[in-house]
């Protein structure tokens, strides 16, 4: 009797299974269902009034009445069901992925360890080919890595459990930073990579470990794009280019990776921050990519107080921006 | 020669951390629970210890408490090694005196080895 009562209480606690399903209110089953209970009354009077005009037997008005509100509710029941059954569906497939790429977190460590502690040459030096096998491994299981990491962020991004760490920083300092990291990468795709940051441009204020994630995909995708075009353009051996600037304008510090690779063909362009999109044009060249990033980017950005956006022309090259609340009166 | 306890209750994470370690001069004594951890601290106080948060028998977090409760143990650098990255988490174990907290599955051994070393101020 009394988990009836629970269960009973449960369901028609709103604002608890809003926060079960993680759902505005206006989409939360329950309160839909409410909300039909009340045009179900609304209808049975309004059916009751507009039946009394045309025909005063009370038995057939009442059978008219009755019919109605049954058939509304009905179909109010129908179209909730559906509706707590997707949410409930939603809500499990986000906690498989959340609980899934924790437990495969671990393995995954274990093996990149083992990997590293087999190339740093404290069990003795491996042969060349070993070695060469040995880093495909490690590259394969950093990818792994990255896949089961973004998959983790966008979880937490759908349970609105994305947690940013608000801080003051210089955005020319992480960008800076990512540009001589990306020297080997750029290298071997025979890009340069350019930066061209404006005087006095101001802090940020944000979370310098999430917007280092977004430039980082930015920048990704702009030195990996940029190598087919090389063949589709036939320019020949000339190295791409990849331009990164910063400046202020307004109340905003922008950011933009400029790019002269393969762009985005115009009926893709609206679906690129989609979870899971990749352009035709890439996937044709590259079947690796989650298609996840630039889903997180613009969660990570919008979250931050920014926006994001992008300009690209097919054949000659794409424009990614995005824009974060500048911070104190502290310019570098 | 200095003194590591690491308490983590993944073999292979025990046998490569404590490989990698012990190559770069340090002695590292492993327990595979948060009770073992917790005893084998108070018997052998360590010079450092690295710890993992979700362990059997008794959580990082109640690890944690214990070791900063005993006279014994509370000012031995402690090192949080976890695969848990909520900011919920890192907070409290920072609050709870820790001296960093690094998610496993970001770091590299050489990383892990670095941080040690600076944490033990350069010492071996």
């Amino acid at each position: 009797m009394k988990r009836f009562f629970k269960n009973f209480f449960d369901q028609i606690n709103v604002i608890g299974q809003c926060r079960k399903y993680n759902l505005p209110l206006r989409q939360c089953p329950q309160f839909l269902f409410l909300v039909m209970g009340n045009v179900n009354v609304v209808a049975m009077i309004t059916a009751y009034f507009v039946g009394i005009r045309y025909d005063s037997d009370p038995e057939k008005l009442m059978l008219v009445v009755i019919s109605l509100a049954t058939a509304i509710f009905i179909i109010s029941f129908i179209i909730v069901r559906s509706f707590e059954q997707l949410a409930e569906a939603n809500r499990l497939k986000t906690e498989f992925v959340n609980i899934v790429s924790h437990q495969i977190r671990s393995p995954l460590t274990n093996l990149k360890w083992i990997v590293e502690i087999l190339t740093s040459g404290i069990l003795g030096n491996a042969e060349k080919k070993q070695t060469e096998y040995f880093k495909i491994l490690k590259e394969n299981l950093e990818r792994m890595q990255k896949l089961v990491s973004e998959l983790l962020t966008v979880s937490r991004i759908e349970a609105t459990k994305l947690i940013l760490k608000k801080e003051n920083f210089f955005l020319q300092n992480i960008a800076n930073d990512l540009v001589k990291e990306f020297e080997p990468i750029s290298k071997s795709s025979n890009v340069k990579i350019k930066t061209d940051f404006a005087d006095k441009t101001p802090q940020v204020n944000g979370d310098p470990f999430q917007v280092l994630q977004v430039l980082e995909n930015l920048l990704y995708n702009a030195v990996r794009y940029i190598g087919f075009a090389s063949g589709d353009i036939a320019r020949g051996k000339e190295p791409g280019e990849v331009l990164v600037k910063i400046y202020g304008k307004g109340r905003f510090v922008f950011c933009e990776v400029i790019d002269n690779g393969i762009g985005i063909p115009k009926e893709d362009q609206k679906y690129i921050f989609q979870k899971f999109f990749r352009a035709d044009n890439v996937r044709r060249y590259q079947t690796g990519g989650s298609g996840l990033g630039l889903y997180i980017a613009k969660n990570i950005i919008d979250h931050s107080g920014g926006k994001i956006g992008f300009t690209s022309c097919q054949g000659k090259g794409t424009t990614f921006w995005f824009k974060l609340p500048a911070a104190t009166n502290k310019k570098m | 020669m200095k003194n590591i306890l690491f308490i983590e209750d993944e073999a292979v994470m025990q046998k490569a951390v404590s490989e990698f370690l012990g190559a770069n001069g340090y002695r590292v004594i492993s327990a595979l629970d948060g009770e073992l951890g917790v005893n084998l601290a108070r018997q052998n106080p360590p010079d450092l210890i690295l710890l993992d948060i979700i362990l059997p028998k008794k959580s990082g977090f109640d690890v944690l408490e214990d070791l900063k409760k005993d006279e014994k143990t509370k000012s031995i650098p402690i090192i949080v090694l976890t695969n848990l990255s909520q900011m919920s988490d890192v907070s409290k174990m920072m609050e709870m005196g820790i001296t960093t907290y690094l998610v496993k599955s970001e770091q590299s051994l050489q990383n892990i080895a670095n941080i040690v070393e600076q944490t033990l101020g350069g010492e071996k």
